[in-house]
């Protein structure tokens, strides 16, 4: 009969799946997990504009699945997003509001504005109540003015002037607390976000490797991609290594040609 | 607040375990009245430690003026943070400890050494037998020895895991205060300069820890002795343009 089934899905997340996914479970099924960004973001309002920070180790458990990844993700020409939490929720729903921002710039012929952003990202976290788990500190200078955000998982937003977020969160909050006060110029600015996230690479597990800063102003925006690196490899001897030819003695040398090895066949090009 | 089964008899000092856990009984417990973070580093003259006075019932703030620093012997200072009637029950072993200490009458009284590795038996066994005092111990002092004044600063918590450092927090100190003095502190700092450090970090706990007043005490130890300071307040700052307006040029949003 027709009815129920044939209607669209009106977006929002589908509980289908749940009552066979916990049957699953109770048999014995081990969901995957998920990689996380265990991740130290910031961000604060000086008086020009924006500065947003963040570490650069994306985790899987307890091993590092990538030392150098970007969590500081492009939204609009003005307005950038540090993500933390999982790291596929955050790619993508900073993609998909990205482009949802470019449409609506084209739409309206206008900047886009930081509220549009942030208006998008909550309804989309609420309506999937929680389980879309990205906890953002979002950023950018308007027509309107500069603005700092955070936007938590559930979809509940603050407006502050100094913001921290991921495990490292509290570390760098510590730094912000202490040091942060209005109207910092610039070099201050990057200096305190680049305390504040080194404080989280250093004494939080889930952050490490290198800085990246993200300086927003009014029509202009400097993405400083691993501003600093307090996380270099060391050699053991201090002054690096040097492989000059002639260091290591030759005992013998065979050489064998490969070009009589190889067929060289006369192919097509690739159709279409 | 669940109301645990009381535990049975043999509970009075920790130490008789003459009747063994029946298949019935439960050791565990849950802390009631609990204080937060406390912080000590090592300065020039000794040691300084701080922490508020509250404590806390849940998440009702029942206590506003609890002393969670104590003076032992003429040497140490101990600070605690969790469940404060285990704190006052350590107070009374460390009590019986100095006493019988004191009546060897031998001119030897106890370094802080020795307070801390005796805290950390006490500290341990009961962890073992699976009824441990609920508390993060923070154990401080100077006192002279082979090679001078040797200041001491440890910590002990209720798991029996211990370690000396030049500065130590409990609690949520640990996540917010320990970055700071971890970047800040330095060898042969001033008691002024220990106090602005401090202080720097209680100001970061009161605005960030829920469990946290507005009432400190700092105290310190040095080869005169210990001295508690009376309670104070620290200014905090509220006037941020975003907090006053936070919907300015966003409207509809908050």
């Amino acid at each position: 009969m027709a009815g129920a089934m044939d209607l669209p899905a009106k977006g929002g997340f589908s509980f289908d799946l749940c009552r066979r996914n916990a049957m699953l479970a109770e048999k014995g099924l081990k969901m995957p997990g998920f990689r996380k960004t265990g991740t130290t973001i910031v961000g604060l309002v000086f008086q020009d504009g924006v500065v947003l920070g963040a570490d650069t180790r994306a985790t899987e458990g307890p091993i590092v699945a990538d030392k150098n990844c970007e969590k500081i993700h492009y939204m609009a020409p003005n307005i950038y997003c540090c993500g933390a939490g999982t790291a596929a929720d955050t790619e993508a729903v900073t993609d998909m509001v990205s482009s949802q921002l470019q449409l609506h710039r084209y739409a309206t012929g206008r900047e886009s504005r930081v509220v549009t952003a942030l208006t998008l990202l909550k309804s989309h976290l609420f309506s999937y109540q929680g389980h879309v788990s990205a906890a953002l500190v979002l950023g950018g200078v308007d027509v309107t003015g500069p603005h700092l955000h955070t936007v938590y998982p559930h979809g509940s937003t603050d407006t502050l002037p100094f913001a921290t977020m991921g495990s490292g969160s509290l570390a760098a909050m510590s730094v912000f607390e202490s040091k942060y006060k209005e109207g910092l110029t610039r070099e201050e600015g990057i200096q305190l976000v680049s305390d504040a996230i080194c404080a989280g690479i250093f004494n939080d597990l889930g952050s490490g490797s290198n800085v990246d800063v993200c300086v927003i102003t009014k029509g202009k925006t400097e993405y400083l991609r691993n501003h600093q690196l307090p996380n270099p490899r060391t050699y053991a001897s201090s002054k690096g290594y040097s492989f000059t030819k002639g260091q290591t003695e030759v005992l013998s040398t065979k050489i064998t040609q490969l070009k009589p090895k190889v067929e060289i066949a006369e192919g097509d090009a690739m159709e279409e | 607040m669940a109301w645990q089964q009381p535990m049975d008899g043999s509970h009075a000092s920790g130490s008789k375990v003459a009747a063994a856990d029946g298949p019935g009984t439960q050791r565990t417990q849950y802390p009631y009245v609990t204080g937060t973070s406390v912080i000590a580093l090592k300065y020039k003259d000794g040691v300084i430690m701080a922490c508020d006075t509250g404590a806390s019932y849940g998440s009702t703030l029942r206590y506003k003026s609890v002393e969670r620093i104590k003076a032992v012997g003429k040497h140490s200072l101990i600070g605690a943070s969790g469940e404060f009637s285990d704190f006052q029950e350590i107070l009374r072993y460390l009590d019986e400890l100095t006493l019988s200490d004191h009546m060897w009458d031998d001119g030897n009284s106890l370094g802080p050494k020795e307070v801390h590795s005796y805290l950390t038996r006490v500290m341990y066994n009961r962890r073992n037998k699976f009824d441990p005092l609920w508390n993060s111990l923070i154990l401080g002092g100077v006192k002279k020895g082979p090679k001078g004044e040797e200041k001491y600063l440890g910590m002990v918590n209720m798991i029996g895991t211990h370690f000396e450092e030049n500065h130590i927090a409990t609690g949520f100190g640990n996540h917010l205060a320990i970055p700071i003095l971890r970047a800040e502190w330095r060898e042969d700092m001033t008691f002024e300069e220990a106090v602005k450090l401090v202080e720097k970090c209680l100001l970061v706990l009161l605005y960030r820890d829920r469990s946290s007043i507005n009432k400190f005490q700092i105290a310190k130890i040095t080869t005169e002795g210990a001295t508690i300071y009376p309670p104070y307040s620290l200014k905090t700052n509220w006037g941020f343009a975003a907090f006053e307006n936070p919907s300015k040029g966003a409207v509809g949003s908050w």
